[in-house]
């Protein structure tokens, strides 16, 4: 093409034009669509000896806007994907309530829904950023994160419904993978904003991510929205189940440990440029990342390039939505001089998200979980793009 | 006139909660056999714990049948965690969190060995199997004694070691006004 323009011929406009097609006729339409083939973007898993238990990451450094593709959301399971016809799941609602409800799904999706976009954060993303060597790239490191929109029935609803008894304060949650994961939800909470999600993006929740009905708790770490939900016990106390025990909790230096920390604070990183990319040359980029809080909008993004020397105010993109991901950007040239970049978010809560030598002046290098501090990229002069460990 | 609407409104207005009458009459009673399927969440008041009990002996053979392949001969791991040791570390550089150094009810053993294991065939183990692996796990931690035996009575009134060792959640509470 390049040389049959170069040299100045009359070609018809499309043969000039149209690269690698000229003429041809595309693909025939298709009743399921998939991504362009130059798209490559996919989850990232350690592997495990057990294939069925792990975590997969989302490549938030392929993402845009503020929605993660179902095909792409992170995933953690502990004992594999359920394959669940939706004909026979059923969700019993029991314990201490006046009248115990055993739903099917079709039931549950003729009641009151609503709609909300949310990200969930599993409890433990940017567990590696406690250790000395820091997470190499954005992926492995803040990837424990998505973005959805879940539609489904507020959970209040049918707590009324069954009429909780007086005296009761927690709802002991359960899902039908083969571990039957459970968490203990206090009612508050349940009867505040949880929902009972059939619907993610615009369609059934993938089974993945807890098809046929999931339970979601905005703003609390990805563990407690049980995912493949069929059971919902109200009772007047906790059940101290391992993933609140055992795991889920943070371990102190001084050897107690919290529990029952279910908020994801205020946190943001950026996304590009971000450790593994390189900038192909000199000139201007979009410096552009997510910021996200579990207790209420993003007020301001702040960005530094200078190694937190300086910071500057990131434009957000809108609508800012409460306990939903937000996207920064700022206009920026690199002119091959390296630059030491952060992001540092504020929720409108007022809170500032720390950084990690704060952190873990507070809480020591063992607590695993929550890990909401800023992430450093080293922009090389040559226009690779690393960790601050490298 | 009143609507039917407005007559349920002033009805949740003016009936406590507990007493209200369902509003969209959707879903059915629970059978029995589902109330059973989904009754084996065990509370730490030993609540939902069934009959039967285990010795450490016993449950030493269960978990050389099912368990010690995955978290090897004595509990000190392989595929699977190490279950045993580590009591003392939590407060050190490199804490060993186990179910003797870490884990604050003994009743969560039960509830999880029962839920999801043997990891690769959950809910294979009978209840007398499950108290007995319970037990030995407890023995194999230096909790129980060699004799003792676990069932629905005793398991509850188990100290572990760091029984006392969490605290609830001490961030500040905060929220947004416009989050709801």
């Amino acid at each position: 093409m390049g040389a049959a323009a170069g040299a100045g011929l009359l070609v018809p406009y499309r043969d000039a034009f149209a690269l690698d097609t000229p003429g041809k006729l595309g693909a025939p339409l298709g009743p399921y669509g998939e991504r362009s083939p130059f798209e490559k973007a996919v989850r990232w898993r350690r592997d495990t000896k057990t294939p069925e238990t792990g975590s997969s990451f989302t490549p938030i450094q392929d993402s845009v806007g503020t929605l993660t593709p179902s095909s792409l959301h992170y995933e953690r399971h502990h004992s594999g994907i359920p394959t669940i016809d939706p004909a026979q799941h059923r969700l019993v609602i029991h314990g201490m309530v006046e009248r115990p409800l055993s739903l099917s799904i079709e039931e549950i999706r003729r009641l009151p829904s609503l709609t909300r976009i949310l990200f969930l954060e599993c409890g433990g993303n940017s567990g590696s950023e406690w250790a000395e060597k820091t997470g190499v790239d954005v992926q492995r490191s803040y990837g424990l994160l998505s973005g959805s929109e879940w539609t489904g029935v507020p959970l209040s609803l049918l707590l009324k419904e069954v009429g909780v008894k007086p005296g009761a304060s927690w709802v002991i949650a359960e899902g039908a993978d083969a571990c039957r994961m459970e968490r203990s939800i206090p009612l508050a909470k349940a009867m505040d904003n949880s929902l009972l999600a059939y619907g993610q993006n615009g369609e059934a929740i993938r089974p993945n991510q807890g098809y046929p009905l999931r339970l979601i708790n905005p703003g609390w770490e990805g563990n407690t929205n049980v995912k493949w939900l069929h059971s919902l016990k109200v009772t007047n106390q906790a059940y101290m189940a391992r993933d609140e025990t055992a795991k889920y909790t943070e371990l102190m230096p001084d050897g107690k440990a919290w529990m029952f920390t279910y908020e994801m604070d205020a946190k943001s990183v950026i996304t590009f440029p971000s450790g593994g990319q390189t900038l192909p040359r000199r000139g201007p980029y979009e410096l552009t990342g997510l910021a996200w809080s579990g207790r209420g909008t993003i007020e301001r993004v702040e960005v530094t390039l200078d190694g937190g020397r300086s910071w500057v105010n990131a434009h957000l993109h809108e609508p800012r939505l409460p306990i939903a991901l937000t996207r920064f950007r700022l206009p920026w040239r690199f002119d091959g001089r390296e630059a030491v970049i952060a992001s540092r978010a504020t929720d409108d809560t007022g809170y500032v998200q720390p950084t990690r030598e704060a952190l873990i002046a507070a809480r020591g290098t063992n607590s695993n979980y929550h890990f909401n501090g800023m992430k450093f990229w080293i922009v090389r002069a040559d226009g690779t793009v690393t960790n601050v460990d490298a | 006139m009143w609507t039917r609407s407005a007559i349920l409104l002033w009805l949740a207005a003016t009936v406590p909660l507990a007493a209200q009458s369902q509003t969209y009459g959707v879903g059915r009673p629970p059978t029995p056999d589902e109330i059973r399927a989904l009754g084996s969440a065990i509370a730490p008041d030993g609540g939902g714990l069934p009959e039967g009990s285990g010795t450490v002996a016993t449950g030493r053979e269960v978990f050389a049948a099912q368990c010690s392949r995955c978290h090897g001969p004595n509990g000190e791991g392989n595929v699977g965690p190490v279950l045993a040791g580590g009591q003392g570390t939590l407060a050190t550089a490199r804490p060993l969190k186990t179910i003797g150094s870490y884990w604050p009810y003994a009743t969560t053993l039960w509830d999880y060995i029962n839920r999801a294991m043997p990891f690769d065939q959950p809910g294979l183990l009978k209840p007398p199997e499950v108290y007995a692996a319970v037990a030995y796990l407890l023995n194999l931690n230096g909790i129980i004694r060699e004799d003792q035996v676990i069932d629905a009575t005793s398991l509850p009134k188990i100290v572990m070691p760091n029984r006392n060792g969490f605290i609830p959640d001490p961030r500040p509470k905060t929220r947004s006004r416009k989050n709801n």
